[in-house]
């Protein structure tokens, strides 16, 4: 099908072709033509968000919990600037998102002409793959290649850049078909190493899967594998940050998250085990640790759908190159047809010393006198909400941390959090994407205090759709895991890791028409946290919780998984000159 | 107060010794990298490699299917065989990338380059720059009478030998192609 049509008019057509029904955006002249065909339909619905990083937050928390690419849109120079933070976290973090750009007329390119930036330039290596379009003709196939791009093999965010003559001439509209171009990444795994791994696994006297973001980011289906192939086999199971709800928290081999924050037996279990099945996760160094003392007697097992992932940082026995769902379906497969074979015997005992770990009971807290423990705030709100159809978003520190830890996930894309980047700023926004695609879903953003004001200008947003999103703000009036770092680092001075200034949170969500509650008192929690629930519309939440609070278990940077920190006491001068200069 | 005996301080070694069993051993290898003949897509094969830290010795581009538009990238780098897994792999995952060739490892290959060397000088100097061009087969593309303009063709070394040999005899300029490479046989 072809039509006569401007740029602009493609634009939109085009997205809606791509079955878009929700754009986050922010105007100004290079993309005027394109909000001017906004306004002239019904189809799309376009989020004026306040700041375009906000634009591009709000897209990755809507492709998160949708598992469909999220669109923003913005204008040239300093739109486009804005954006790049949101494009970099979704780089990070593999998420699916096409950002469109407005840029200056193609004949003034060059001329440092009023808003101009090059933007692809800018923005070449934090996309996935980036277009100037210089002739209207190509527009919309170029838009259609981009979803196209964003979503095969290892999604990621994509930039279309489109000057005003384009947006404003006319071209022919072509509709979207079977992509044509050589882009087409391997999903279907290697049957020989696939079996090679299934041999492995029915031998395997400590095995582990070890999962990631790659699951969720497969889709459902691999999920359900994932949890078929776990009840099958009886292997315990823990996640990176990334694939938290991909496998149940109430799920009977459920280990808990693994990594420098992660659970004491998930790491020990990763530390000890003599088969490591990783499923989408790429051996970040929050996962590692040291690598030279990285599960040192285990034969490992990765499957990735982006080859660059495989021996990047550990060397790999059994490399498998495809997309989750496809492998797992094939390992069900040759695992069933084999004789659904696994070391029954040693597992369950692997199981049981895992189980003794699990006694070690490393999230222990007590909540006593007048504080709020942060802990506590967080095992509160998972009491009271885990029964809604929920979805929690983060800002980054230590509140991130504490919710992987404190909350469960029992199912894939309800866990968003930057994970790959850690940007401050990231959750609020992205609790608005996520409640647009589910607007009468319960959205919580766990948030810092200090992170929260990143992108507090969101709340114009809330308030103007009415997005009843709760702010969850854990205020310990620090930059809380700044301040950790520093106490076991750098000799308890605190540079600059104090929110000074704070403003009172809830006049503030009164001053843009929404919601406050303070709640410093443990005795009043509960009530609390129930009128946050029960609001209809956007609350900002201030809990006040214990300032010095640290976040535990922790593997110091430069150290192996079973030297992990589990309390307080094991803090003093545990990380030495050459761990010092991790990050 | 933990379950464990944490042996405080213990790490000897920095964690961003990230290969520990990979073979330190520099490697050269020569990549040829088809692509798409698009804007932009130089400045995404060399971002790469500024971006992530890889070596380049030398890297030469041009279209070699018009209609295709496709160019090919020729690519000589140093690095230990981990890096170059990774440089391949990374090359790989550009989406304007066709297909990723390491001729070191499919080889045998030729590689040839071309240089043009600017000697100056007379008399006795003059008479041997001409001699050994004579051997190394270099031709006389420019010539004034204090001056020759030499066009060598030759794998990279040739060329360096030459270079060496010119430079006493008054090299004063040096251009150089970078490395085109191809498979041997068919
Ligand atoms: C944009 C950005 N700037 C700086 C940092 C470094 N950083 C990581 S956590 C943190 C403190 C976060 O404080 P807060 O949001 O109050 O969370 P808390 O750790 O106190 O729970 C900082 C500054 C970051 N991750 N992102
Ligand atoms: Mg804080």
């Amino acid at each position: 099908m072809t039509r006569e049509m401007t740029g602009a008019k493609m634009v939109v057509q085009a997205l809606k072709d791509q079955g878009v029904d929700t754009v986050f955006g922010y105007p100004g002249g290079a993309v005027l033509p394109i909000y001017d065909e906004i306004f002239q339909q019904n189809d799309i619905r376009h989020i004026l968000v306040r700041h375009e990083q906000g634009a591009v937050h709000a897209a990755e928390g809507y492709a998160r919990s949708t598992g469909k690419p999220g669109v923003a849109l913005v204008t040239s120079g300093p739109g486009a600037t804005n954006a790049v933070t949101g494009l970099t976290d979704a780089l990070l973090d593999s998420i699916p998102i096409v950002v469109l750009t407005g840029q200056v007329p193609t004949f003034m390119i060059g001329s440092d002409a009023f808003q101009e930036a090059d933007t692809v330039g800018i923005t070449r290596p934090c996309t996935k793959h980036n277009w100037l379009v210089k002739e209207t003709d190509k527009l919309a196939s170029t838009i259609h290649e981009a979803f196209h791009v964003a979503t095969a093999g290892r999604p990621g965010p994509v930039l279309i850049d489109i000057p005003k003559d384009v947006q404003f001439a006319n071209g022919e509209y072509q509709g979207p078909k079977p992509s044509a171009s050589h882009y087409h990444p391997t999903v279907k795994g290697d049957m020989q190493e696939i079996t090679e791994l299934v041999a492995a696994m029915e031998t395997a006297k400590k095995p582990v899967f070890y999962t990631g973001g790659g699951v969720i980011n497969s889709g459902p289906a691999a999920s359900q594998l994932l949890r078929e192939l776990v009840e099958a086999t009886g292997f315990p199971i823990t996640s990176t940050l990334m694939g938290l709800g991909a496998y149940p928290a109430s799920g009977d081999n459920w280990i808990g998250m693994l990594g420098m924050h992660g659970l004491y037996e998930a790491n020990m279990a990763m530390h000890d085990c003599d088969l490591m099945i990783n499923i989408g996760a790429r051996f970040d160094d929050r996962i590692t640790g040291r690598i030279d003392a990285f599960s040192p007697d285990s034969k490992k097992a990765h499957i990735d759908i982006d080859p660059s992932s495989i021996n990047k940082v550990i060397r790999v026995d059994i490399p498998i190159v495809g997309d989750v769902a496809h492998v797992l379906e094939d390992i069900l497969k040759v695992w069933k047809s084999r004789g659904r074979k696994t070391d029954s015997a040693n597992v369950a005992q692997w199981q049981a010393q895992i189980s003794d770990w699990r006694k070690v009971n490393c999230l222990a807290f007590t909540q006593e006198g007048k504080t709020i423990k942060p802990q506590h705030a967080l095992a509160r709100l998972e009491e009271l909400t885990k029964d809604h159809d929920r979805y929690i978003t983060t800002e980054v520190g230590q509140h991130q941390m504490w919710a992987a830890q404190y909350l469960g996930f029992e199912d894939p894309n309800r866990f968003m959090t930057s994970g790959g980047l850690g940007t401050m700023g990231y959750g609020f926004p992205a609790s608005i994407g996520v409640q647009m695609a589910h607007p009468d879903a319960l959205v919580i953003n766990v948030a810092g205090e200090a992170s929260w004001l990143m992108n507090m200008q969101e709340m114009g947003t809330a308030t103007q759709y009415r997005l009843p999103v709760k702010q969850f703000i854990l205020n310990n009036e620090r930059l809380g895991m700044v301040r950790q770092w520093q106490e076991l680092l750098h000799g308890e001075r605190y540079s600059h890791s104090w929110s000074e200034a704070l403003p009172d949170f809830v006049k503030l969500a009164e001053a843009f028409g929404a919601k406050g509650i303070l709640c410093s008192d443990p005795a009043d929690l509960d009530d609390a946290i129930m009128e946050m629930i029960n609001h209809d519309g956007p609350v900002i939440f201030d809990c006040l919780v214990a300032k010095h609070e640290n976040c535990f278990p922790m593997i110091p940077s430069g150290k192996a998984h079973n030297e992990m920190l589990l309390g307080e006491a094991e803090t003093q001068g545990v990380i030495d000159s050459k761990g010092s200069v991790l990050v | 107060m933990s379950a464990l005996h944490i042996k405080k301080g213990a790490t000897r070694h920095s964690a961003y010794n990230l290969r520990p069993n990979f073979s330190d051993v520099q490697e050269r290898h020569t990549i040829a990298v088809l692509v798409e003949n698009e804007p932009g897509v130089l400045a995404r094969v060399i971002g790469l490699f500024s971006g992530r830290g890889y070596n380049i010795e030398s890297l030469t581009v041009a279209e070699v299917d018009h209609t295709g538009h496709l160019s090919r990238i020729t690519i000589v780098t140093t690095g230990t065989p981990q890096v170059i897994e990774q440089i391949k792999a990374q090359l790989g995952r550009i989406v304007s990338v066709h297909d990723v060739h390491d001729l070191t490892v499919e080889g045998p290959s030729v590689e040839r380059e071309l240089a043009m060397l600017k000697v100056v000088g007379d008399g006795e100097k003059r008479v041997e720059a001409l001699r050994l061009a004579d051997i190394f087969r270099a031709n006389v593309v420019d010539s004034t009478l204090t001056s020759f303009v030499f066009e060598i063709t030759g794998a990279p070394d040739k060329i360096d030998a030459f270079a060496d040999l010119m430079r006493p005899l008054g090299l004063a300029e040096i251009a150089r192609t970078g490395v085109a490479a191809l498979l041997r046989g068919d």
